[in-house]
């Protein structure tokens, strides 16, 4: 446990905390003092990807850590210079695999914004009803693995098991489970398949006792909150400095959620809460997200009686050409704000691209949350930032 | 906000303008860093979302930089650019959010823009000793670096 207090922004001066490990220094190590630096990953199971961080260590206490990332880096800005605008959208699956909905939907809104154009009310309720489901499958998928790397296996298989239905949802509506292309620039290429309202409805009956269930293997736990309690705490003065969004940011305290701060898709229509934390730690940041899956059931409980009939895609040229321009669109993906800024020359390609990925941002606060704490806690740390290296790495 | 600012810097804000409902400012290069500063203190802009930047291989300034804040208490974004020529460095905003730290070394690494001030400016994605900087126009997009593939990797070619 650390003795951290939240009023202790520790962003006042962050050269000096944000100095780095001075690796090139002789090595002291053994000699006069008992520093240790080690390497975590990247190939280690609790690092959730390819991610290597180096800890400097007295004892089983951090002194710092240090991020070295890009083992995932496949270009993705690159390639979008040197495709259309179609044809980079299924690119954009691949950085949040287990959120690849809401990639898309960010990529296709930000494009719609360029060209001027709007969705249909009823694609836009697609779109509401599909990203909240995988806003929910990303959120189990984090609570399965983050409860294992703590010790707690059950909840893996448990979550595992509900998010399969999930799934099976998209299989049913596009084909594909993970990288799913859902959406196109404009609105959606499928209309809901048959019984395609049944089984969100059946979904939205079967999903709250599951996750009362996980809430019974841990809220209450011993273990978990001793393992999560007061771990890796950040207050909410360095969560904004450091720009750390989603869940992260709301378990420091502040209430701020893009689907409300800045609507997009259907979201003002629906009525739902924001959940925060108190604390900024490890535990408050497990509770906002799971009062958030309840709350994402409720959007689309909402969104599933209220669907309008209508035509699912907007009239969009087929060579596009936006105007000449810029535009930056961001949107609530499940691990904070995901934000394309997209460069438009006139031309059928963008002249750029850039993604603002919640985990890479999100990443950046990890050494502030562990510093003083122990080696365990770092691993508790790495499971609470709920980082996919597709998206920090691109 | 922005004919306060324009009564302090006149000339330097080259524009102040609106797209598609979104707020941007181009301004001279010499007083962003000061501009950005006043931003966060006097008007709120308390969360840097993202740095980029976008390069123009034909124009004399190659670079727009590209600032995108953001403000909790005034729910309003706005963009801030300018442009620098190729070897210019900008200073770095670290000292006002922490969070530029890392956004600005994936700039120096994408396009070998320098920050000045920055505690530890370095690659961040690409390994240290690549030679290059892959998001510049004149980078081939299936462009390597050969030698460090091959001293590193022990393979002929990345391809």
């Amino acid at each position: 446990m650390t003795d951290r207090t939240i009023t202790d922004p520790k962003t006042a001066d962050p050269t000096r905390f944000l100095s780095h490990l001075e690796l090139d220094q002789p090595d002291k190590t053994f000699l006069d003092s008992n520093e240790l630096i080690i390497n975590m990953g990247p190939q280690h199971p609790a690092t959730h990807g390819v991610l290597r961080v180096i800890l400097k260590l007295d004892g089983e206490k951090v002194l710092g850590t240090e991020c070295v990332i890009g083992y995932l880096h496949r270009g993705v800005e690159k390639i979008a210079e040197n495709r259309t605008y179609t044809m980079f959208n299924p690119y954009v699956d691949r950085m949040d695999y287990v959120a690849a909905v809401s990639n898309g939907l960010g990529y296709c809104e930000a494009v719609e914004k360029l060209l001027n154009i709007e969705a249909p009310p009823r694609a836009r309720y697609i779109r509401v009803i599909l990203t909240e489901l995988n806003r929910l499958a990303s959120h189990q998928l984090w609570l399965g693995t983050h409860a294992l790397d703590i010790g707690a296996m059950t909840p893996l298989f448990y979550t595992f098991r509900d998010r399969e239905e999930i799934l099976k949802i998209f299989e049913k509506y596009c084909g594909a489970r993970l990288t799913t292309h859902a959406f196109r620039i404009g609105g959606c290429q499928y209309e809901t398949y048959e019984g395609f309202e049944r089984d969100v409805t059946k979904f939205l009956d079967f999903v709250p006792p599951k996750i009362d269930e996980y809430e019974e293997l841990l809220t209450t736990n011993r273990i978990w909150l001793e393992r999560t309690k007061g771990v890796g705490v950040i207050s909410r003065a360095d969560a904004i400095a450091l720009g750390v969004t989603g869940p992260v940011l709301r378990a420091s305290g502040v209430k701020w959620d893009l689907r409300k701060a800045q609507p997009y898709a259907a979201y003002s229509d629906f009525d739902f809460e924001i959940p925060i934390g108190a604390n900024g730690d490890t535990y408050d940041r497990y509770t906002v997200r799971m009062q958030e899956m309840r709350q994402s059931l409720r959007i689309i409980r909402q969104a599933v009686e209220r669907i309008p009939e209508g035509p699912i895609m907007a009239k969009v040229p087929k060579v596009m050409k936006p105007p000449v321009g810029e535009v930056y669109h961001s949107i609530e993906a499940p691990k904070g704000e995901l934000g394309y800024f997209i460069v438009s020359d006139g031309s059928t390609q963008p002249y750029r691209v850039r993604v603002r990925p919640p985990s890479f941002v999100n990443l950046q606060a990890l050494d502030i949350m562990v510093r003083g704490a122990l080696v365990a806690d770092v691993i508790a740390v790495i499971g609470t930032l709920d980082i996919v290296l597709g998206e920090v790495d691109r | 906000m922005v004919r306060k600012l324009k009564g302090q810097y006149g000339s330097g804000i080259r524009e102040a303008n609106s797209y598609l409902g979104q707020n941007y400012m181009v301004v001279e290069p010499s007083i962003v860093a000061e501009l950005l500063q006043i931003l966060r203190d006097r008007e709120q802009f308390d969360y840097c979302v993202d740095i980029t930047a976008v390069h123009y291989p034909a124009r004399e300034e190659q670079f727009d930089l590209i600032w995108i804040l953001y403000s909790f208490p005034r729910n309003e974004r706005i963009r801030v650019k300018t442009m620098i020529v190729d070897g210019e460095s900008a200073r770095s905003a670290v000292s006002i959010w922490a969070t530029a730290n890392w956004l600005e070394r994936e700039v120096y690494d994408m396009f070998g823009i320098r920050f000045d001030g920055h505690p530890d400016l370095k690659r961040i994605l690409l390994p240290d000793g690549w030679k290059g900087y892959p998001l510049r126009k004149d980078y081939g997009i299936i462009q390597q670096d050969q030698e460090w593939v091959q001293a590193n990797l022990g393979i002929e070619s990345g391809q």
